[in-house]
């Protein structure tokens, strides 16, 4: 027997290596939810982007951590304004702040070449130190307030008027100031295949567009030199912009004719789709979204019908923000915890939530693994860190079961995660850019606890620490211990002031 | 004609109650003299019933949910090529057409043949656009209009009257008699399938069908037009014969011509009480009726198959008038052990017993 | 189909004792028709706890089993008996040993 046992062992050496590890699971079969070939993450792991590996970024600056591809966001940005001005002669795109209002996003497009689309005076002052001369500034939106709109007006910015009583503000500021401004006005349509956009702008459907620029010119003081239109966002249809441009041409060559007023430019917005999914959208971006050439195409055919000669076209001026943008960023998060529910789902938790992505309201992102990971995928919810049931950053996504410490890539998250991020509970973290050679650095620093409190006052009579009651004996607290005052209920009469 | 000898995969073999297409496909090649090839079925679940019939499949696969994205579904057709051989694809779900469209040159690149609509030809013929056949090129389709709220029913009910037809961008049409019914199918059908939906006047009438395959020039290569001789309460057809309708087939002809439409569908239609023709909804791939084809002696699945694999197939518009089909309901009787191999390792050779047995 | 003989009849693990795994993890509970998939690792953990293994028996055997070097096998054991639990194929009562 003991010979037996040393030949095992012998053999043993040779032996093929042992299967490696995963995770136990058992998943309960339930027809209809039970394809393991189902929406499981890629099956190879991304390890880094654009050639970086996620291991040094992390280490470098963090976990979460904003990444943005400069590579992508110049590739895309070329991408559109080729595929425009392979077909409309006067292109100028103008980079849409909110979606990403980074100095170094901005300044890569501005390099480009690309304007600045504003819609708040903080925005209109970010391009300027940006080096945007006020008059490649596009200042777009309801709420324009009245010393960026004066500048606007002065420097030659394109201004675009959202309503009757913002047209009747800006005479008033023109007449004020001894100016005679140009200016656009901001149109809306039915463009048939898209939820409606009416709530900013003139109609154009019912007469309301015409009706303004009536009101403009017997002003007698803004003379009309531009038209903005933005027919919706996340648009799937290529073929509402076509059908967008079409009505604006029409209206374009109806005031050349009839009012002899002709255009230095025609905005038409953005709301070109990203490859994000919405939750609304069954199939993922690479089967459904327009590609940027499509969206050129169904831009520009609509605008074939422009009653100008070829010089004297109107500038085509593009607001494209997400369409551009969003491949190019990526939020890295690190696994702290697994969880199983009462109902037995699996859960995931992760160091980012939706105080960085407000966007997981809306969109069922990717996540992506930096590593292989062995295991069954089996449902799971995603959790972000914060302690708030609101809190969930995928509510069911097929994952295999992920160590803690494991790196998940959260894309795309290039467009209004960053802008829309908040610091609740936990701080900002840091956003790094990836250049074009695999250089990298931070674009914008983790957030610290004085950044948070920088702002905040604390007023004298709570500063000034203990006051005991009139009449009272301090009440002795531990030696070094500010004590608080004590309150006083109110009486009857105080709280009815205070009430009211 | 040559015999076929290549690998086809076929998904839809959702033999339910509202069946997929995929077992009528295969049953249409298996009859077919010259089809000498394997067959390989695609299932997104490991109860899809068509992978149980015997006899049916040479083997059988997951395959990810169309959701789940091109990249990955690439992957696993690539795996399925390595394992067993793969000539041809014939996806027949209108769900999963998209991650295939204008993939023509990436698939015959992995040495896999498609005869498919492209992107422009599968997205005018959706149900949101459908309306455009008739302004465009004078196609009598019912008024319809996409829409992205429920709010919108009050104007169309206003506009089309009730009842009306309450449709899904990709599946499902309930008939609805009052705004309250159509606001509830409004909200079903989005929670489902997304938005928009789709809001069609509805028109009394006999409902008729053809099942096709344009050469993607504007011809045809083939129809039959059927007549649903009996209906399930889901609207589907379970039991119908080929008709000569000459209307209905010019109306097919006009489809193909003002789409240019390249592949399989089927072409839904309705004859009003005063004999005229209305264009309902062009499916982008084969009806699960298609193997009445077969039966009416102009096998349409056979001429996609080969068109697929780019083998020239001559327009044939003859067919058997009286052909009919009577589907019939079966209980397959297998082991719990035959449904292991795909609900753990994601695919089923019958022929190979490992991996079945329990230990 | 038969189900895999157990050595002992502990009530504890009796509806363990009667399910049928496949070789590819594939499970079957005769009494309610239930199915289920099981990794490789699940599955040793199955048999293990029908067996009887004690924690530290079932710690040993993924060891063996498995190039586990790093992962916690202990806090996975439980975890797993806890999903057992779950899916009603251990009492509520179950402690392993």
């Amino acid at each position: 027997m003991t010979t037996h046992t040393d030949l095992t062992k012998a053999v043993d050496l040779s032996r093929k290596p042992k299967p490696l590890y995963a995770r136990p699971t058992l998943l309960r079969h339930q027809s209809g939810l039970m394809n393991k070939m189902g929406t499981q993450p890629r099956i190879t792991p991304t390890d880094a982007i654009d050639g970086v590996p996620v291991s040094e970024l992390v280490a470098q600056y963090g976990s979460p951590l904003f990444v943005y591809s400069q590579r992508t966001i110049e590739h895309r940005y070329r991408e559109l304004q080729s595929n425009l001005a392979r077909r409309y002669p006067k292109v100028q795109p103008a980079w849409s702040y909110k979606t990403c209002y980074l100095d170094a996003v901005c300044r890569t497009y501005h390099k480009e070449g690309s304007w600045a689309e504003c819609v708040s005076g903080m925005e209109v002052n970010k391009a300027l130190r940006n080096g945007m001369p006020m008059n490649k500034v596009v200042f777009n939106g309801p709420a324009k307030d009245e010393p960026t709109l004066l500048a606007a007006l002065k420097g030659g910015a394109v201004v675009n008027i959202d309503h009757f009583d913002e047209l009747a503000a800006i005479e008033q500021l023109a007449k004020t100031h001894g100016l005679f401004p140009k200016v656009g006005i901001r149109l809306n349509m039915a463009t048939g295949n898209t939820p409606r956009w009416d709530r900013f702008g003139f109609n154009l459907d019912n007469g309301q567009a015409w009706d303004a620029v009536r009101r403009l010119q017997a002003g007698g003081r803004l003379s009309l030199n531009g038209l903005h239109a933005h027919f919706g966002t996340f648009i799937l249809d290529a073929d509402n912009y076509t059908i967008g441009a079409t009505k604006v041409t029409a209206f374009v060559n109806r005031l050349k004719r009839e009012l002899g007023i002709t255009l230095d430019y025609i905005d038409l917005g953005g709301g070109f789709a990203s490859q994000n999914r919405l939750k609304t959208q069954y199939l993922p971006g690479d089967q459904v979204t327009p590609s940027l050439a499509q969206y050129a195409e169904a831009v520009t055919r609509g605008l074939s019908e422009l009653d100008y000669a070829e010089h004297e076209l109107p500038t085509l001026i593009t607001e494209t923000g997400r369409g551009l943008i969003d491949e190019a960023g990526t939020l890295v998060t690190t696994v702290l915890a697994n969880k199983r529910l009462a109902d037995g789902r699996r859960a995931v938790v992760v160091d980012a939530g939706v105080n960085l992505l407000y966007t997981a309201f809306w969109y069922n992102f990717e996540i992506e693994t930096t590593a292989p990971v062995v295991g069954v995928p089996e449902p799971t919810v995603v959790f972000g860190p914060l302690c708030m049931n609101i809190d969930v950053v995928r509510e069911h996504i097929m994952l295999p079961p992920l160590p803690v410490g494991t790196r998940l890539l959260i894309r795309p998250v290039g467009a209004y995660a960053v802008t829309q991020s908040m610091s609740f509970i936990h701080l900002q973290p840091a956003v790094a850019m990836i250049g074009p050679d695999g250089q990298h650095a931070e674009i914008r620093a983790a957030e610290t606890l004085d950044d948070l409190v920088r702002n905040e006052r604390v007023p004298e009579w709570i500063e000034a620490g203990p006051q005991p009651a009139a009449g009272r004996p301090a009440t002795p607290g531990r030696p070094g211990t500010p004590v608080l005052p004590r309150l006083t209920p109110l009486s009857a009469a105080d709280r009815a002031i205070r009430l009211n | 004609m040559r015999a076929f000898t290549g690998t086809v995969a076929v998904t839809g073999l959702n033999a339910t109650d509202n069946p997929g297409p995929g077992v009528a496909v295969i049953r249409a090649l298996r009859a077919d003299p010259l089809f000498q090839g394997q067959i390989v079925g695609l299932a997104y679940d490991a109860l899809d019933p068509g992978v149980y019939l015997p006899g049916l499949l040479d083997a059988a696969f997951m395959v990810p949910y169309p959701s789940a994205g091109r990249g990955a579904i690439f992957e696993r057709l690539a795996y399925i090529k390595h394992r067993v051989g793969l000539d041809v694809l014939l996806p027949t779900l209108d769900s999963e057409l998209p991650a295939f469209l204008d993939q023509e040159e990436t698939l015959r690149a992995m040495g896999i043949g498609t005869f498919l609509p492209t992107r422009a030809q599968y997205e005018q013929r959706a149900k949101a656009r459908l309306h455009e056949l008739r302004t465009q090129h004078g196609v009598a389709v019912p008024d319809s209009e996409p829409i992205y709220e429920a709010h919108d029913l009050i104007r169309l009910g206003q506009r089309m009257g009730y009842p009306l037809v309450v449709k899904g961008v990709f599946y499902g049409a309930e008939i609805c008699h009052t705004h309250a019914e159509a606001v509830g199918a409004f909200h079903k059908a989005a929670a489902k399938w997304g938005l928009p939906i789709i809001v069609q006047q509805y028109i009394p009438g006999d409902d008729l069908c053809v099942a096709a395959v344009g050469d993607g020039q504007g011809g045809l290569i083939g129809a039959v037009p059927m007549k649903k001789l009996m209906v399930t309460d889901k609207g589907k057809g379970w039991a119908g014969v080929t008709v000569q309708d000459e209307p209905l087939m010019a109306l097919t002809r006009d489809v193909m011509r003002a789409l240019k439409w390249r592949g399989p569908c089927e072409v839904e239609a309705l004859r009003d009480a005063a004999g005229g023709y209305h264009l309902l909804e062009i499916n982008p791939r084969f009806p699960a009726w298609v193997d009445l084809s077969m039966g009416a002696g102009n096998n349409l699945p056979m001429a996609a198959v080969r068109l697929s694999r780019g083998e020239p197939v001559a327009p044939q518009a003859d067919y058997i008038v009286g052909a009919a089909f009577v589907r019939a309901s079966v209980n397959q009787i297998v082991n719990i052990a035959d449904l292991a191999p795909l609900s753990t390792i994601g695919e089923l050779h019958p022929d190979s017993q490992t991996s079945r047995a329990f230990a | 189909m038969s189900s895999t003989q157990t050595h002992h009849t502990d009530p504890q693990t009796a509806t363990l004792a009667n399910l049928a795994v496949s070789p590819t993890g594939f499970v079957f509970d005769p009494r309610t028709g239930a199915t289920f998939s099981v990794n490789p690792s699940g599955r040793a953990l199955l048999e293990g706890i029908r067996d009887g293994l004690s924690l530290d028996a079932l710690v040993d055997k993924l060891a063996d089993d498995f190039e586990a070097a790093g992962a916690d096998l202990r806090r996975d054991a439980m975890e797993f008996a806890r999903s057992l639990k779950d899916q009603g194929l251990l009492p509520n009562t179950f402690e392993l040993a």
